[in-house]
């Protein structure tokens, strides 16, 4: 087994002492009493640390340069103590064959009990030849490796939705994950990336909880995915007023207020951007003036423009939207009803003088 | 059959009575109680997608779009229970409440009438029939311009509604599965609004009808809907 989460504390140089007061202090925040103190000091006193192997697809490292910046908790703390990263191609030293070893390795050692962090997806198109892992299709490599884990975790819009690359006309099938993947508990945590608050929240929920956090109906953590970035915006207030940016370059702008008219996504986007901003908090993208572009929502390259509000209907050609469309529907229905009422009105004139006339004769 | 019951209706009571009794007043009340909520609706949802240009002072002096949300959702919810409550009408009311909500497609008589309406209206017939409810092209176009597309904006609009009620909400208990089902909220969104100008497009053709054959078929239509008497004027 590999050490367990009290071992770790330990040799990071955390006294018994400052151990038990950190349970102590969980207990309490988490409401469960005096009582569960010593239940939590058992729990990471006896289980062991759970191995993690992390796949690249196809994907743009994204999800990484994002995971690794979190601040809360510090992924340091993250891979180091609370989980063992024991397969990232990207993090880890070992390559080659050495590095393909692992995941063989742990496989076998920690079957049923691993988790799989899948970062991009795979092509399914030429018998996924779009995508080679150590010399073989990565979608091969993914199979096998979720065939004995615990959960799946599927990182950003890549693993959850396709993203980028699957975006119409989708060349190489790329193929979310929980398309390929079946018979596993499968976490989506979507974005472009995802917060890295919210990457290590999820693995920080599993590990202490030893369950995968309640998931919505798309697959997305509830206490991460469960609002839309609108119901959580800063700007909501010029939202419910009627203040709107107009302009990039308006007063309105100036002045920070709702980019709703500018085409922002945020009242379609699930995601935590507007609670728990970037960077460690440092800002998020409509602090900064511009939209949200709806990262975070399936297919989000293929859904219209990210600069207007009503936006194309892709169904209905490049420039079409809901009110073009229905503005020329009712103008032909319209114009149609008109032409009828004229033909009618003509109809029944020349029918009246053909009556008249009839009469005239008898 | 309902059209083949109206026919037979008529006739028995023959040329000498010249009126016959056929919305009852639930259904007048409904009708009228509907039509203005859809006009609110459609005004107020035009606005939400595509907000009034931007108002003076500081937030906390207005809510212009808070209140038209409220209009919107306010109305959303007459217009729902209203539904509801014709539907109920439907069972208990008289045959001519249920036209709207069924087709009698095994019909091959109503078939027929629907293409003499249809051969009416392209002026390629000369006299029009008589019908106490709806004629049966009229009873089609009812069926799927308002009808289904009503029950459609009722379960988008209550799968949009519960986007800010939250998750657990019995809106989101009841109609939450609609939104991946169309592959996302922006989706929804464009598919409800789309909803609403194929709506406002059978209002116009809906309105014009009527006028058209009260003043053709020499029989009353607009009245009917206040008084409920259905007036044969030959």
């Amino acid at each position: 087994m590999t050490e367990t989460f009290y071992e770790v504390l330990r040799r990071q140089g955390i006294t018994r002492r400052s151990f038990l007061k950190f349970c102590s202090l969980t207990a309490t925040s988490l409401g469960l009493g005096s009582a569960a103190a010593p239940r939590i000091a058992h729990a990471l006193e006896t289980k062991a640390r759970t191995p993690v192997i992390w796949l690249h697809g196809l994907e743009c490292t994204c999800c990484s340069e994002s995971f690794i910046r979190s601040a809360h908790p510090l992924t340091k703390d993250v891979v180091l103590s609370m989980l063992s990263l024991d397969y990232d191609d990207t993090l880890m030293a070992a390559a080659g064959h050495q590095a393909e070893a692992i995941i063989e390795e742990v496989k076998k050692k920690y079957k049923g009990n691993y988790i799989v962090a899948v970062e991009g997806n795979p092509p399914l198109n030429e018998d996924g030849m779009f995508c080679i892992h150590g010399g073989r299709p990565f979608v091969e490599v993914l199979k096998e490796t979720c065939a004995d884990a615990k959960a799946v975790i599927s990182w950003g819009a890549c693993a959850s939705y396709g993203c980028v690359q699957a975006a119409k006309p989708n060349p190489t099938r790329a193929t979310p994950v929980h398309k390929v993947i079946s018979g596993k508990p499968i976490i989506n945590v979507p974005g472009c990336p995802p917060i890295a608050e919210v990457m290590t929240g999820v693995v920080t929920y599993m590990l202490t909880f030893d369950r995968i956090p309640e998931l919505d109906r798309q697959g997305r953590p509830k206490m991460f995915y469960g609002q839309r970035i609108h119901d959580k915006c800063y700007r909501r207030g010029h939202f419910d007023a009627g203040q709107f940016v107009e302009q990039w370059d308006d007063e309105a702008a100036r002045k920070g207020y709702c980019l709703y008219k500018m085409g922002c996504k945020g009242p379609t986007t699930y995601n935590a951007c507007s609670s728990m901003r970037w960077n460690g908090g440092v800002s998020w993208p409509v602090q900064s003036g511009h939209g949200c572009i709806g990262c975070s929502e399936e297919g989000f390259w293929d859904k219209g423009s990210f600069y207007d509000r009503v936006t194309n209907i892709h169904q209905f050609g490049v420039e079409s939207n809901a009110d073009t469309i229905g503005k020329a529907a009712a103008g032909t229905v319209g114009a149609a009803v008109a032409a009828h009422a004229a033909v009618t009105a003509l109809a029944r004139a020349r029918r009246k003088a053909g009556e008249t006339e009839h009469a005239g004769e008898k | 059959m309902l059209s083949q019951q109206d026919m037979l209706e008529a006739e028995r009571l023959g040329r000498s009575v010249k009126s016959i009794y056929v919305y009852e007043a639930p259904v007048r009340l409904w009708h009228w109680v509907n039509a203005l909520a859809m006009v609110v609706l459609a005004v107020s949802g035009y606005f939400i997608g595509k907000p009034l240009p931007t108002l003076p002072g500081e937030a906390s002096d207005n809510f212009l779009l808070g209140y038209i949300r409220f209009a919107h959702f306010s109305a959303a919810y007459i217009f729902a229970v209203g539904l509801l409550g014709r539907l109920y009408w439907a069972f208990v009311g008289n045959h001519h409440a249920r036209q709207i909500f069924m087709l009698p497609i095994g019909n091959g008589q109503w078939w027929s009438e629907v293409f003499f309406e249809l051969r009416w209206y392209l002026f390629l017939e000369k006299t029009p029939k008589k019908y106490v409810g709806h004629n049966p092209m009229a009873q089609l176009m009812m069926f799927f311009f308002f009808t289904v597309l009503a029950v459609g904006m009722v379960i988008t609009g209550f799968a949009l509604y519960s986007e800010g009620v939250g998750l657990g909400s019995w809106q989101d208990q009841l109609f939450g599965w609609v939104i991946p089902a169309v592959g996302g909220s922006m989706q929804l969104h464009s598919l409800h609004r789309l909803g609403m100008w194929i709506m406002m497009t059978f209002v116009l053709v809906h309105v014009y009808a009527a006028i058209r054959e009260d003043i053709m078929s020499r029989q009353s239509l607009i009245s009917t809907m206040i008084s409920g008497w259905r007036m044969f004027k030959d």
